[in-house]
């Protein structure tokens, strides 16, 4: 197993496999259906190997590839992953089967360009969450828009231009600033290599401008408020595929970036700007809370509550500074624990509310909440999921929802009582938004004659919607496989971060 | 002086071309096929020759000859292998363009091998006079090409302008190196380089060089495009046939950059200190201009005009490092700013046809439609220009940027980065035009030759693969220096 390259496979395996679907599927839609399943379930039952081949006890990177790739600027195509990737990469490989399915009905216009588009994505997302180059972790992070945009632009709804457009150019302008300081650090360090900048000593002028390109790249992939615009309008108007990925992976690539590269490269300007941080937490915790209550529109609703949890991710990252600061640790393993279980579980809720989302709008080509009533007599099957799917979203002990919000809570009360307490209001708030939809759409008397025609989801949609509540109770009754795969990391991270660099 | 017998191999490769121009252009003379097939070949059959002994004659190192007016080295050999690339896309593509419009003559492809000439002096000149000498031939025979479709007022009109404000840009240079050698006393660039960083020169010597500095910078600023010496380009670009566009937007910016280089590094290195930040406020402004002024274009020739402009900026901003390492930065900048270049203008030839230039960016609406591959194609070129991983144009971009930072200039990176993302919002607007709108009319299939979509493919594909592997030809760059 150690000599086959892993990680390669993971990234290149689905690209080559796109172009695949591409050139021989020709116009047979069904073959472009059936190849793209067929690779992406290979390259889960790969990234299964990754999990099984993993160590846990130990922080180092794990399955490192290294060959040099642009050699006079000492660039290398090095892959490698740890605790904090390989769950990642798990998640995206699981969530891009699903996609497949999802899109098997519903996509009926240029099949094979849509498959292969999803296809390329998962192989540049695993490519992120692998790279341990700089300059190749920027090439990846920068390729996966393309397809995205496509992906928005082609198959979305009424005003999938200007969202596309605007994710585009949002998550371009937010990296642009972080290729520069990734350059500085080069010019520096002589070295792309992220373990190389870890180690880096950097003065803390030099950290805080670092710290914020990197926060601009980051802030709005997350997406933090204020910079959380382009969400609702890439969310909304994307096909069902494109938010599931979006929600469940893409947004994801926020917080690994704080993890990867914010924190252990410039732990002084984040102990500095730590205030910063949790403030906008709590904004898009609180704040945000409240406008995905007001919400009309069920898939902005659901984008609103993404960037509330993805709230809690980036506090649990943030808060161990000022636990740090009061000269302690405890806690502090806590909220970047909770912060990962936070991603995981999210990207499994989001994406399933996506989906159901999805499976309404198939049927009556509506999003908005007012057009439905009573769902439950006419799709009792379904109506069990999204029930699920919602109390998970808001937080249900039991599901995975619970997890990853309880852990960030506890330790944030170490750090400030303050925080925690402002964080807990997601417990109500989320449940609000959540049910209150839940109860408008799908309980109630039948309110209309197109509810009253809706047909029950079929055994594909059954099998995805299954699936994903599988995973989501799972994690929420047993979360130690997962926690227990990131602890040597997250210790290491800790400690890295504890100590000043300057 | 005695006379030395010049080493005639090593400009082997301008011996070659100018026999071969000339057996053209009898073969032409007495050719009556309409189509003037054999003398397209003929000319393709040039430049590959010349590739080919240009790469077999090549110096080991750097060798002056004709009495120290002509250079061989390793960056006139990249520059020169990149002229020969280039022109076999733009001869292709152009017997497209002529060949749809009745336009086929054998003068097209005589000045053109007349230009490319040129060009190959320019980047071998070590000598004032050699280096004006390849700039008016290349000039003379571009005049000569935008007036190409002769029954065009718009072509004339763009004729004129580009003659004038060529002549005005080559009076400028002539009267800087004027000054330049009254105070050097020499033409050759070897000796006005010993000149410049003598430094026991007088006050008013100093004074002089800096004025004629000034002229050769502003003349050089003219024929680059940059700002504010750009007004020429759009109009231009715009006017002539894209035949022609295509010839001036890929393969003669390579003139451009050896211009540059011969003189500025070459010659007057020394005076570094003096030309930096005239060129950094060129270079901003270019970049800045160039971006913003192209989203409100609608026509994609103009557009492509001011794209070229900011891309100049980013090839002036190479310069700025004072190592070896920005001059590469901007050379690598420019061998790919020709490739997407002439694939981009390729594109327009393609969709057009008799009586219809596809110049519009709403003629590309709902390519993708119309044309999967094709648009596929054209949406690499784009966002290869808007400098996106990881297709080839992200590289020089890196590449620039790193130098800036070297030298310190973190706001002039900043600047370049904050603009190329206003850019990408001009290309995008061109894929989104050809991936998610519906086509307009009732648009004709797409015809043309095979070798035309070969050529295209190629070209298009070229901008990917050497995206996914950059290092071969980043490393043959940077051996250049």
């Amino acid at each position: 197993m150690s000599s086959m390259p892993l990680l390669s496979l993971l990234v290149w395996l689905p690209i080559v496999g796109a172009l695949v679907v591409l050139f021989a599927a020709g116009r047979n839609d069904g073959l472009a259906r059936w190849l793209s399943l067929g690779i992406a379930l290979v390259v889960f039952l790969l990234s299964l190997g990754l999990y099984a081949g993993f160590d846990a006890n130990t922080p180092l990177m794990q399955f490192q590839e290294l060959k040099p790739w642009i050699s006079a600027f000492n660039i290398n195509y090095h892959l490698g992953v740890d605790g904090f990737a390989v769950p990642l990469i798990l998640l995206t490989t699981f969530t891009t089967v699903i996609v497949v399915i999802a899109g098997w009905e519903v996509i009926q216009r240029n099949v094979p360009h849509y498959m292969a588009a999803f296809l390329i994505m998962e192989g540049l997302m695993n490519g992120v969450f692998s790279a341990l180059d700089g300059m190749l972790f920027y090439v990846f992070w920068e390729a996966m828009l393309i397809p995205m945009f496509i992906i928005i632009g082609i198959w979305g709804g009424p005003r999938r231009v200007y969202a596309t457009i605007k994710f585009f150019l949002y998550t371009f302008l937010g990296s642009v600033f972080m290729l520069v300081a990734l350059i500085y650090m080069y010019v520096k360090s002589g070295s792309y290599s992220i373990l190389d900048f870890h180690t880096l000593a950097l003065t803390s002028t030099e950290q805080f401008w670092i710290f914020l390109a990197f926060l601009v790249a980051f802030a709005v992939k997350v997406p933090m408020w204020p910079v959380h615009t382009w969400l609702p309008d890439a969310h909304v108007e994307a096909p069902t595929g494109g938010s599931v990925v979006l929600a469940a992976i893409m947004l994801k690539m926020g917080g690994y970036g704080f993890i990867r590269f914010s924190l252990p490269i410039t732990p002084d300007a984040s102990a500095e700007l730590t205030w910063l941080l949790i403030t906008l937490s709590l904004i898009a915790v609180v704040y945000i809370g409240f406008v995905a209550l007001v919400q009309s529109d069920m898939k902005k609703l659901v984008a609103y509550s993404s960037i509330a949890h993805m709230g809690f991710v980036t506090l649990g990252l943030f808060f161990p500074f000022i636990i740090f600061a009061k000269g302690a640790t405890s806690g502090s393993v806590l909220g970047i624990e909770g912060a990962m279980v936070q991603m995981i579980s999210h990207g499994l809720i989001s994406g399933a509310m996506f989906l159901c989302i999805g499976v309404l709008y198939d049927r009556m080509h509506s999003r908005n909440i007012a057009d439905y009533g009573g769902v439950a007599n006419t799709m009792p099957k379904f109506a069990a999921f999204m029930v699920f799917f919602a109390m998970a979203n808001a937080g249900l002990p039991g599901t995975s929802g619970f997890v990853g919000e309880f852990m960030v809570i506890l330790g944030a009360f170490q750090a400030n009582f303050w925080f925690a307490f402002l964080a807990a209001t997601t417990l109500i708030l989320g449940a609000a938004y959540t049910l209150w939809m839940v109860k408008r759409v799908v309980y109630g008397d039948i309110g209309n004659d197109n509810v009253a025609k809706l047909v029950d989801i079929n055994r594909r949609e059954f099998f995805m919607l299954a699936v994903l509540a599988a995973g989501v109770l799972a994690l929420g009754v047993f979360p130690s496989p997962l926690t227990e795969m990131m602890h040597a990391s997250v210790d290491n991270l800790i400690n890295h971060i504890s100590s000043s660099k300057l | 002086m005695n006379f030395e017998m010049p080493d005639f191999q090593l400009a082997a490769a301008e011996i070659f071309v100018l026999a071969m121009v000339c057996i053209v252009l009898l073969f032409d003379v007495f050719s009556n096929d309409p189509k003037r097939r054999w003398t397209y070949y003929l000319s393709l059959i040039t430049v590959i020759g010349a590739a080919v002994v240009t790469w077999f004659t090549a110096a080991e190192g750097t060798e002056l000859t004709f009495s120290g007016t002509y250079v061989a080295d390793h960056a006139g050999l990249i520059l020169k292998m990149a002229t020969y690339v280039s022109m076999v896309f733009v001869f292709i593509y152009s017997m497209e363009y002529l060949r749809d419009r009745l336009l086929v003559k054998g003068e097209y492809f005589i000045l053109a091998l007349f230009a490319m000439l040129g060009i190959m002096v320019m980047i071998s000149g070590a000598h004032f006079l050699s280096i004006y000498l390849g700039l008016e031939l290349l000039s003379l025979s571009l005049y000569a090409m935008v007036a190409f479709d002769r029954d065009s007022p718009i072509a004339a009109e763009s004729a004129m302008k580009y003659f004038v404000l060529g002549a005005i840009a080559s009076g400028t240079l002539l009267y800087g190196m004027s000054m330049l050698y009254g105070v050097s006393g020499s033409l050759e660039l070897t000796q006005i380089a010993a000149t410049m960083s003598d430094t026991g020169v007088s006050a008013n010597s100093r004074l002089v060089m800096l004025l004629g500095l000034s002229f050769v910078l502003v003349g050089m600023a003219f024929k680059l495009g940059a700002v504010p010496f750009h007004m020429w380009i759009p109009d231009v670009y715009h006017g002539a046939p894209t035949a022609t566009t295509l010839f001036i937007g890929s393969t003669a910016k390579i003139a451009s950059f050896a211009l540059m280089l011969r003189i500025l590094i070459d010659g007057l290195g020394a005076l570094y200190a003096d030309w930096r930040d005239m060129l950094m406020v060129m270079s901003v402004l270019s970049i800045a201009l160039g971006n913003i002024v192209a989203i409100a274009q609608t026509n994609l020739k103009r557009m492509l005009a001011y794209s070229t402009i900011s891309h100049v900026g980013f090839i002036l901003m190479g310069f700025l490092a004072p190592t070896s390492a920005g001059v590469e930065a901007a050379l690598l900048y420019t061998v790919v700013y020709v490739i997407m270049s002439a694939g981009a203008f390729g594109m327009i030839i393609l969709l057009g046809r008799e009586g219809f230039e596809a110049d519009e960016i709403d003629d590309f609406k709902g390519l993708f439609r119309r044309s999967p591959w094709f648009a596929m194609i054209m949406m690499l070129l784009m966002f290869s220009m808007a400098g996106v991983p990881p297709l080839v144009g992200f590289y020089p971009k890196l590449n620039v940027i790193m130098s800036a930072l070297d030298a310190g200039l973190v706001w002039v990176a900043l600047v370049g980065v904050f603009f190329s993302v206003v850019g990408a919002y001009y290309y995008l607007r061109v894929i989104k035009v050809m991936l998610f709108d519906q086509p307009t009319d009732d648009a004709a299939p797409i015809e043309a030759s095979l070798s035309m979509r070969a050529a295209l493919s190629v070209n298009g594909l070229a901008v990917l693969v050497l995206g996914l592997l950059p290092g071969a030809l980043i490393t043959w760059i940077a051996a250049a220096f």
